[in-house]
């Protein structure tokens, strides 16, 4: 079980050869709770009356401050600064990851208590923490175990979600020297009782950022098992890890967007804890850093802008069923399923992830279920676009001339009767060979060819036919050649 | 006509149709090399509605295949032949959800021409088209077959067709429509994706055969012949589901109980 940090280009849709490309894995348990996730949210948005009104009041308030950034970033600064906390702007994960890395020896940092961020997944933070004898602990009870099975979260939300609870059982018996159980609650009490004397102990608290208000200055994190609570409350620095998209213009946009997450999320209608963060308390540190990572890169693609309005519920994975089938590793980064495969091309480059825009049969699933409505599968297809026109894996000179050609026959009759004409004599020849090489054999490892059929193809029977229908009567059978 | 933005619920304002006013047929590239029955019954469906219908001889496809692998360029050359073979016409009627969101939504994406997009926008699929423009709720058709459908994605999620095939389903006589479950779901067909990412596209395929076999039905249709072409090729593999048919919609619609 034990699965190390997949390095991106070991990631399955990243693989050269088609045949046995994106196996599904044997992610039964995933792929039956990410259904169940899916159809439960559906469900809970379906008794809000104006949950379309929502989705477009999120759309137009993330378009609004993404629009704004520049402006919007600064007020946010100034407005958190004045209520005593400090603001480090940085441009990629290293930068980041020094300034954790300072704040650590400065205050002689041993322990840190987190609570979940994907940001510091990006910044693969707890490698580096690690490297200079520090000891991360991931308090999200779903990051714990993650984190004990030297593992990358499966889902943004529920990372843990392809363990089932004897794999738990298994996982504390092999690292933590605890009896084997696998009852849930039994499990939770072992994770608790081993996170409490982390939180004791801790000289640093570590959060994501759900939104920040500028207008206030305020750090908003969601939660349901109160493990942010204490990583935030309990050691006497609180660093927050924010991406600069997560900012809103003011407080009272705020309800909108709890509104939506806890019910595309996890099909609460809020999430157990809401913390507001105004600043550090009295005698204790706050220092928010502000994340970029490739996020300025889409807003340099204006047809992309909206794949920063994404609020991280997860409602696209749980509705996707390419990544119920795969898992979240297969996507070989830090945010899996379709905003992943959207996401990741924009903050790491369609050099090493242009094949990602790929893995998706465009079902549109995602667009249905995002919150903030993210038009997910029109951003697939423009992303597919890039990765063939620009430096990236799906970039071919052979596969662009191969569809030069689909269009020189494509575009005129007389050539495109030819080019069926082959089409149907490759398959009936297909039929009689034992194997099938490439693209073929990929259609035929499980399905049947269509049946060739012996007559003519349509426009040849319509004209000698087509003039002569007529309207018939309700009794009269329609006529085949 | 305004479309869909950002995946709200698509809603169309449809045009008054004019009794007499012709409709131009669109047939699918391989509707009408391998399913030329499907094109036969989406005619005579429209004929039968006293429609007049043409068949541009110069068509050939809607581009979609180069679309979705990122080939826009190249689609374009085919969409531009479309349009040339198509402008003449207020309604160019579509058996296939896929290919008629592919002229009416993504044209704009590939080439924001006017010309282009107003071509794409007169695109309507068969049963939308019945129903929403002609007001059809019931074919006359007679199948005495247990059926259960289908709905393609792109139809379903892009131009919001579910309502429509149900209704000229469900009054055809004789049938027993069987519901399929979790018809949301997609079946992995995808266009490229069946053969770039051949696992997952057959895992979700016999997802899919297996809710068909679920459903109890022994028919399964459906407005995109090209999902059943992937699903109903699953099925002839499997033993326990070889009996199963994949039919048009168009061709059930049409039937007229002589066991088809």
């Amino acid at each position: 079980m034990p699965h190390p940090t997949i390095p991106l280009e070991g990631a399955q849709f990243l693989k050269a050869e088609t045949v046995g490309l994106a196996e599904p894995r044997g992610f039964k348990a995933l792929g039956e709770s990410a259904e169940r996730s899916a159809k439960h949210t559906a469900e809970i948005a379906a008794t809000i009356p104006h949950w379309q009104e929502w989705r477009e009041a999120a759309n137009q308030i993330k378009s609004y401050a993404i629009a704004n950034l520049d402006k919007l970033l600064v007020e946010f600064e100034r407005n958190v600064t004045a209520r005593g906390a400090t603001v480090l702007w940085a441009a990629d994960a290293h930068e980041a990851n020094q300034y954790i890395l300072d704040l650590v020896k400065e205050h002689n940092v041993k322990t840190i208590v987190k609570s979940k961020s994907m940001v510091s997944e990006e910044m693969e933070l707890n490698h580096a923490l690690e490297a200079v004898g520090a000891r991360p602990v991931e308090t999200d009870l779903g990051e714990y175990l993650v984190q004990l099975a030297r593992q990358r979260p499966t889902h943004i939300v529920t990372p843990a979600l392809h363990l089932s609870a004897a794999d738990v059982g298994r996982l504390f018996q092999d690292k933590l020297k605890e009896p084997f159980s696998a009852e849930h609650q039994h499990l939770t009490n072992v994770a608790r009782r081993h996170l409490r004397e982390d939180f004791i102990i801790a000289d640093m608290g570590i959060s994501g950022c759900n939104f920040a208000m500028a207008d206030t200055g305020t750090i908003c994190v969601v939660e349901n098992e109160g493990n942010a609570g204490l990583s935030t409350s309990a050691p006497p620095i609180h660093v927050v890890l924010m991406g600069v998209e997560k900012v809103i213009p003011g407080i009272q946009y705020l309800p909108v967007f709890l509104n939506l997450l806890g019910r595309s999320g996890t099909g609460q209608k809020l999430t157990t804890y809401t913390h507001l963060f105004h600043g550090p308390p009295p005698g204790r540190k706050m220092v928010v850093i502000l994340l970029d990572n490739g996020r300025t890169n889409v807003l340099k693609d204006p047809a992309a802008r909206m794949a920063l309005f994404c609020i991280r519920c997860g409602a696209c994975l749980n509705a996707c069923p390419v990544y119920r089938r795969t898992g979240g590793w297969a996507y070989g980064w830090v945010y899996p399923g379709p905003i992943g495969a959207v996401l990741t091309p924009h903050l790491i480059g369609l050099d090493k992830a242009g094949k990602l825009p790929f893995a998706s049969s465009l079902c549109g699933a995602c667009g249905e279920a995002c919150p903030v409505r993210i038009d997910i599968p029109h951003q697939l297809v423009h992303m597919r676009h890039r990765a063939v026109n620009e430096p990236s894996p799906m970039n071919s000179p052979m596969e662009r001339l191969t569809w030069a050609v689909w269009a020189w026959w494509f575009s005129g009759p007389k050539r495109y009767r030819l080019a069926m004409a082959m089409v149907k004599l490759g398959i009936r020849m297909a039929k009689i060979l034992p194997w099938h090489p490439g693209k073929l054999g990929a259609w035929t490892r499980g399905r049947e060819l269509p049946r060739v059929p012996g007559g003519p193809a349509f426009r040849d029977w319509w004209r000698r036919n087509g003039a002569q229908m007529k309207p018939t009567s309700q009794t009269e059978p329609i006529t085949h050649p | 006509m305004t479309g869909p933005q950002h995946h709200s619920p698509p809603h169309w304002d449809y045009p008054q149709y004019e009794p007499g006013e012709p409709v131009a047929l669109f047939i699918p590239c391989y509707i009408d090399q391998f399913y030329p029955r499907v094109a036969e019954a989406t005619a005579r469906l429209l004929i039968d509605q006293g429609v007049p219908v043409v068949y541009p001889e110069e068509q050939t496809c809607c581009g979609q295949p180069a679309f979705n692998s990122g080939y826009w360029e190249e689609s374009r050359r085919v969409i531009r032949h479309f349009c040339d073979v198509f402008a003449g016409y207020r309604y160019i009627v579509c058996p296939s959800g896929s290919c008629t969101a592919m002229c009416r939504v993504f044209f704009a994406h590939v080439d924001p021409d006017e010309r282009i997009v107003g071509v794409g926008r007169r695109v309507f699929e068969l049963t939308e088209f019945l129903v929403e423009i002609l007001g059809v709720a019931d074919t006359g058709a007679t199948f005495p077959h247990k059926v259960t459908m289908h709905s393609g994605c792109h139809g379903r999620r892009e131009l919001g067709l579910l309502e429509q095939p149900l209704k000229l389903l469900k009054n055809v006589r004789g049938i027993e429509y069987r519901e399929l479950p979790n018809i949301e779901e997609c079946c992995g067909f995808g266009g490229t994706f069946s053969v770039k990412m051949p696992g997952t596209s057959l895992a979700m395929g016999q997802t899919k055969a297996a809710n068909i076999l679920k459903s109890g039905a022994d028919v399964v249709c459906s407005v995109d012949i090209s999902c059943l072409m992937h699903v109903h090729g699953i099925l002839q593999r499997d033993p326990a589901m070889k009996h199963i048919r994949a039919m048009h919609i168009a061709e059930v619609l049409a039937a007229k109980g002589n066991g088809q």
